[in-house]
């Protein structure tokens, strides 16, 4: 009885804690601009979608999703290619130097921003990659590489070695086995991996902010952490637009919610 | 399958399996390793971005001298830790709540999870003007919900300093308390049933259970968690800039934030980076914790 009744308390605190915050902007977003700076503020909203056109049209949020589109599905696309057959090769390959690898990406997946940021920038500049998408997606892709290549290499390793060693037999080389025999098994290690580097590279704000200086540039994080009316912050569209950036990243946790717990633990604890 | 005699220095094996390194290799060197390195050589320079003219002139440790005199640089560190201390402690109490929740067997389970997990996947920026938003000094709905309709007694909640410095840790607990409870989460689903079967069976109650079973076998998992915590935390950075700017004074200046402005707001690039090496050295030596602990479990798998 006792454990029935903290167990709902529990779920109730859970939920709503996390929720409520959320809910507050959701409902911001759909108020008139006389109810969003009603003071004392008001509950419920009347507006409709007019801060949504808003956000849209007037706040170069298409451009925001488009350029955080192109950054995050190419950081993933690349992270994977890359972070693949590296985590073949980690799991199962015997090298010389192996831990000190695995142990060299865990470290780097650690690094604080600051303590790369200046050469980075100046590595950039002298490519012409400051302002430009590619010169994001190249630290994008180097910070998802520790756990895509963890995620995967602790996935590869939980799969039958029979398997391998019959595509051996059969001549298989390295590379084969893990394109024709390993990559199909390790589909859902695949999947939890993407969805993983999407959602960092979807989120990640400061290397944007030192790399992206023109605003038709900009990934979404930015361009919200930059929000600018003329004269004060315009509530109702910046309740708008959050809501838009954060609308894609709530379907994938309802939907793959399962997936993101597996890897977010096989990452950090599991090994 | 490998033809090769023992004694070439690689197998045909070998080679493959280094060539499907390579790749991923030569970003981490490139855009991580290398970084590094060059911030600890450009700490020992004199660069200011605005003043070309000037040179780079090599000064040695004048870049550390010179932080180490700095107060608002010891007032950025102490901010820093004080957010370290503050967050993890509270994210690790409720994080064992919510992973104690998640854990428990009940329908609608997976809507709780997700829902738990909602906070970590707003992304940061989205999070910090949101709840800047809340704690407007007239719209916001911590007003309303402490002070009602007496609108006289609002108060500027972020114009505090050390309402802003709390407020600053509530959002950190709120948006990573679940990552914490995940890490907890794992190290709960690793402990038999049968233990609890058997205290139940002793006439242990709810709380011996949890005393006596869940908490000690969770250690491991929970130090892992307070590590993983405390190297995140300490490199807070998104938060401060969006939701305070560092402000009021410098009451939520944390260190990156800190060495950031250094760097590219006054374009001290030499002195900026003496900043970054000293969080990247405390956070390394916490990092080589981590990988201790983490990296000594593959090795155990591996032999």
């Amino acid at each position: 009885m006792m454990q029935r009744l903290l167990l709902v308390l529990g779920i109730s605190l859970t939920v709503v804690g996390s929720l409520a915050p959320f809910v507050w902007f959701v409902l911001t977003s759909f108020k008139t601009q006389q109810e969003v700076e009603a003071v004392p503020p008001l509950w419920w909203p009347s507006g409709g979608w007019h801060f949504y056109r808003a956000a849209l049209f007037d706040h170069h949020l298409l451009s925001y999703v488009g350029n955080s589109v192109i950054v995050a599905g190419s950081t993933t696309l690349l992270a994977l290619v890359i972070g693949i057959p590296a985590a073949y090769v980690l799991a199962r390959v015997k090298l010389p130097g192996k831990p000190w690898i695995l142990g060299g990406l865990l470290t780097v997946s650690m690094f604080p921003q600051m303590a790369i940021a200046g050469p980075i920038w100046r590595l950039l500049a002298n490519v012409q990659g400051l302002n430009t998408h590619w010169g994001l997606i190249l630290p994008y892709v180097t910070f998802s590489l520790p756990l895509v290549i963890w995620i995967l290499a602790s996935f590869f390793k939980e799969l039958p070695a029979e398997l391998e060693e019959a595509a051996r037999v059969d001549g298989c080389n390295t590379w084969q086995t893990l394109t024709r025999i390993m990559l199909p098994l390790a589909t859902p290690g695949i999947f939890t991996a993407a969805i993983l580097t999407f959602i960092y590279s979807w989120n990640e704000f400061f290397f944007a902010l030192l790399i992206l200086t023109q605003p038709d540039k900009h990934t979404l994080p930015l361009g919200i952490a930059l929000f600018q009316g003329e004269f004060t912050i315009p509530w109702g569209e910046l309740a708008a637009a959050s809501v838009l950036a954060t609308l894609p990243l709530v379907f994938i946790v309802l939907l793959c919610q399962r997936w993101i717990i597996s890897g977010l633990s096989a990452g950090a604890v599991k090994g | 399958m490998s033809e090769n005699p023992p004694n070439t220095f690689l197998s045909a094996e070998h080679r493959a399996a280094w060539w499907m390194l390579a790749p991923a290799l030569a970003f981490t060197l490139t855009l991580a390793v290398y970084p590094v390195i060059a911030s600890f050589i450009l700490s020992l320079y004199r660069i200011i971005l605005s003043m070309p003219a000037l040179g780079e002139p090599f000064v040695g440790l004048e870049n550390y001298v010179l932080l180490f005199a700095d107060p608002a640089a010891r007032q950025a560190f102490m901010v820093t830790a004080g957010f370290v201390l503050c967050s993890t402690t509270l994210e690790l109490a409720f994080g064992l709540i919510i992973a104690l929740v998640i854990h428990a067997q009940f329908r609608g389970r997976g809507w709780v999870r997700a829902a738990a997990l909602i906070p970590w996947v707003i992304p940061t920026a989205v999070a910090s003007q949101m709840w800047r938003y809340l704690f407007n000094d007239q719209y916001g709905l911590a007003n309303l919900i402490v002070f009602g309709d007496r609108v006289a007694d609002y108060i500027p909640w972020l114009a505090s300093p050390g309402l802003a410095f709390s407020i600053m840790v509530l959002v950190d607990v709120w948006k990573t308390s679940s990552f914490a409870a995940l890490l907890i989460l794992a190290g709960l689903q690793l402990i038999p049933d049968e233990l609890y079967e058997a205290a139940r069976i002793d006439g242990a109650n709810l709380w011996q259970r949890f005393w006596h079973i869940t908490l000690p076998l969770l250690k491991p998992a929970l130090l892992l968690a307070l590590l993983f915590r405390t190297m995140d935390a300490f490199r807070v950075f998104d938060l401060a800039f969006v939701m305070t700017q560092g402000g009021p004074g410098d009451a939520t200046q944390v260190l990156q934030l800190y060495g950031y402005k250094a760097m590219f707001t006054e374009g001290r690039m030499g002195y900026g980076s003496a900043v970054s090496v000293m969080v990247f050295v405390a956070i390394f030596a916490l990092s080589l914790v981590y990988v201790r602990t983490v990296g000594s479990r593959l090795m155990e798998r591996e032999t």
